[in-house]
């Protein structure tokens, strides 16, 4: 300590303020400090991505696309075909079930206003919160124990986790969309209800599937609901959503934690598969955005 | 009935027919708005329902206590209750706490660094990719964490477990540490939850006027000098606001922490560096398995207790992260 306060004294003198060194040294030290940070957390995202890719890769091919996993999980060989498409399947369910709920309460959220939109838009907050698993424990109750395990159930649980982030994005782009726009409508005698259909809707359409496309992302990737719903089904490609049904993320949960080595080659594989298919919709639903004129690139936030 | 379907006397050229298509439309897109509304409620009535056979056979104090053990329940007697949930919350709780510890600093520095320091054409960039990380399924964040986040953190929690003489940290980092852990389960958490407390320290940084920095820098302040003088102080209650709403977001977190924690049911592990279990994790392991008596509606009493907390926290972070950007605009 006394050795460092000599020189700065000295220094103080000739730059005329008090403890300019170390002034300039604390900077430059939290300058490094906060570039480390940055690099540390861009590498942690490229240390899961590589380690994905490289123990995906010594599996992935043309068997693990096009067969079901063999009926013995210690067996190699094998593949996910019956999960991919269960995730295609579950994961359309609930796109088909959230998006025209969500667009409609997002347009009554910004087009009508009022008690009960302040009310659902703080609930629609609130929803994202919701713990996933227990959005599976409530279809379960709700759905589960009259009609049984089920990619409907699955998907109807996959659709209300998603139905708060289509709310919340298809919001945001209707609020982008200019005022000037809907008066001109309104001064060519056109109703509200046309007003939004033929005007707003689609000046805000390539924002809306934006924000749809991250929330589909994002349902792909779900596995805690989907155990207590669609259950899976590692046996055979299952294409009647009223039957139990596999997904991606279930088959590499499923995989991961049996302990068998090929099992665990099948849900490395299927890691990078999912991720492959996450990143996809994610980078296209980007790019989506940053073409569009209303609200071009601001769907962004990971507010999931 | 009659009354709402007359048309009013209209002398424009579309009469009643449009009228008659708004309201409706109104009225179906409020139908919409609440769902919302219902989902909400639905799902806290029907896990209550499910919940409500274990709460009145048991009585729901007698929760509280930290030993789950389905198979000691019996249909007829209703004590002892074996499923004790205590060790859950505390498992719930903690994890988010050490996920936060990590999660809130880093995302403040990287939050710093993207809206202050870096070069322009690199902000946009440098925020994508934070983001992605949160568009890594939790199922994959589990697997990697097993095989390789586990193995690394081997000489730190190896080290951390050698410091036994201080009294609280002493406790807190006793071993020994074999690796599923609910430190293991608080790290992968932490880098689950980066992406969105960075992007609300984001915005809340972004607000901080120009003017202000301008003027710290004219005044001779370093650049550090001026984050701290002109950027922090008023960002305090948005970092406090994205903290809550990410440790929101930790509790409800399951298979990644199912994977991790190493599902310890019987006791509160002593420390972070044990074998420990969640809310989710529990429901999330025992849930299409559950076959004693009293087993799955106790299973539901966990559901119920998880929903309570999580809407707890983030009303609490929602209002703060809301008063502070009413405050800005």
């Amino acid at each position: 300590m006394m050795i460092d306060e000599e020189p700065l004294e000295e220094l103080s003198e000739v730059d005329g303020f008090p403890g300019e060194r170390r002034r300039q040294i604390t900077n430059l030290f939290m300058h490094a400090v906060l570039l480390l940070v940055m690099i540390a957390t861009v590498a942690v995202l490229a240390w899961v991505l590589v380690y994905v890719a490289g123990q995906g890769l010594k599996y992935l091919g043309p068997e693990f696309l096009t067969q079901t996993p063999p009926g013995n999980p210690s067996q190699p060989g094998g593949g996910f075909l019956n999960g991919i498409i269960g995730s295609l399947i579950v994961t359309g369910i609930a796109t088909l079930l959230s998006m025209p709920v969500g667009i409609a309460a997002a347009i009554y959220l910004v087009e009508y206003g009022g008690q009960l939109a302040r009310v659902t838009r703080f609930l629609t907050d609130i929803l994202v919160g919701v713990p996933t698993i227990v959005t599976g424990a409530l279809v379960y109750a709700m759905w589960v124990v009259f009609f049984g395990f089920s990619g409907i159930a699955g998907g109807i649980a996959l659709g209300l986790v998603m139905l708060p982030l289509v709310i919340r994005s298809t919001e945001e782009m209707l609020r982008l969309v200019p005022r000037e726009l809907r008066e001109a409508s309104f001064a060519l005698g056109a109703t509200k209800a046309g007003t939004i259909m033929s005007i707003v809707l689609p000046t805000a359409s390539s924002g809306i599937i934006t924000g749809i496309m991250l929330a589909f992302a994002r349902a792909m990737g779900e596995t805690a609901p989907l155990l207590l719903t669609a259950l899976g089904n590692d046996l055979f490609i299952e294409l009647n959503p009223t039957k139990r049904m596999s997904t991606l993320s279930l088959q590499i949960f499923g995989n991961a934690i049996t302990g068998y080595k090929a099992a665990q080659a099948r849900a490395w594989a299927g890691a990078l598969t999912l991720v492959a298919l996450v990143l996809l919709f994610t980078v296209a639903a980007r790019w989506i955005a940053s073409r569009t004129s209303v609200g071009g690139g601001r769907v962004t936030e990971p507010r999931a | 009935m009659t009354a709402e379907v007359q048309a009013p006397p209209d002398t424009s050229e579309r009469p009643s027919d449009g009228e008659f298509t708004d309201g409706l439309f109104a009225r179906l897109m409020a139908a919409a708005a609440l769902t919302v509304i219902a989902v909400l409620v639905a799902t806290a009535v029907f896990l209550l329902i499910r919940a409500w056979p274990a709460l009145s056979h048991y009585g729901p104090l007698s929760f509280f206590h930290a030993r789950w053990a389905p198979s000691e329940a019996a249909a007829t007697s209703s004590t002892p209750n074996p499923y004790g949930i205590l060790q859950f919350i505390y498992g719930t709780v903690v994890t988010s706490l050490v996920a936060m510890v990590i999660a809130v600093p880093v995302a403040i520095a990287v939050a710093l660094y993207i809206t202050n320091l870096s070069p322009a054409v690199l902000r946009r960039p440098l925020s994508s990719l934070v983001d992605l990380l949160a568009a890594i399924p939790s199922v994959v964040y589990g697997f990697w964490g097993v095989f390789a986040l586990i193995p690394a953190l081997g000489p730190i929690g190896r080290g951390l477990t050698s410091v036994s003489g201080i009294p609280v940290i002493g406790w807190l980092f006793q071993g020994p540490f074999f690796g599923y852990s609910v430190f293991a389960a608080g790290v992968v958490l932490a880098i689950m939850v980066l992406p969105i407390v960075t992007a609300i320290c984001r915005e809340v940084f972004d607000t901080a006027p120009v003017a202000e920095k301008e003027g710290a820098l004219a005044f001779g302040a370093t650049k550090w000098e001026m984050l701290r003088l002109a950027v922090l102080p008023r960002s305090r209650s948005g970092i406090v606001g994205a903290a809550i709403l990410g440790l929101g977001r930790a509790f409800g977190e399951t298979i990644a922490v199912t994977m991790l924690i190493g599902n310890n049911v019987l006791t509160i592990p002593h420390g972070i560096m044990r074998a420990g279990s969640t809310m989710p994790s529990v429901i999330a392991n025992e849930f299409t398995e559950a076959n004693q008596p009293f087993h799955l509606d106790s299973l539901f009493v966990v559901a119920f207790g998880l929903l309570l907390l999580s809407l707890l926290v983030n009303i609490i972070g929602k209002r703060i992260v809301g008063r502070v950007s009413e405050h800005i605009a």
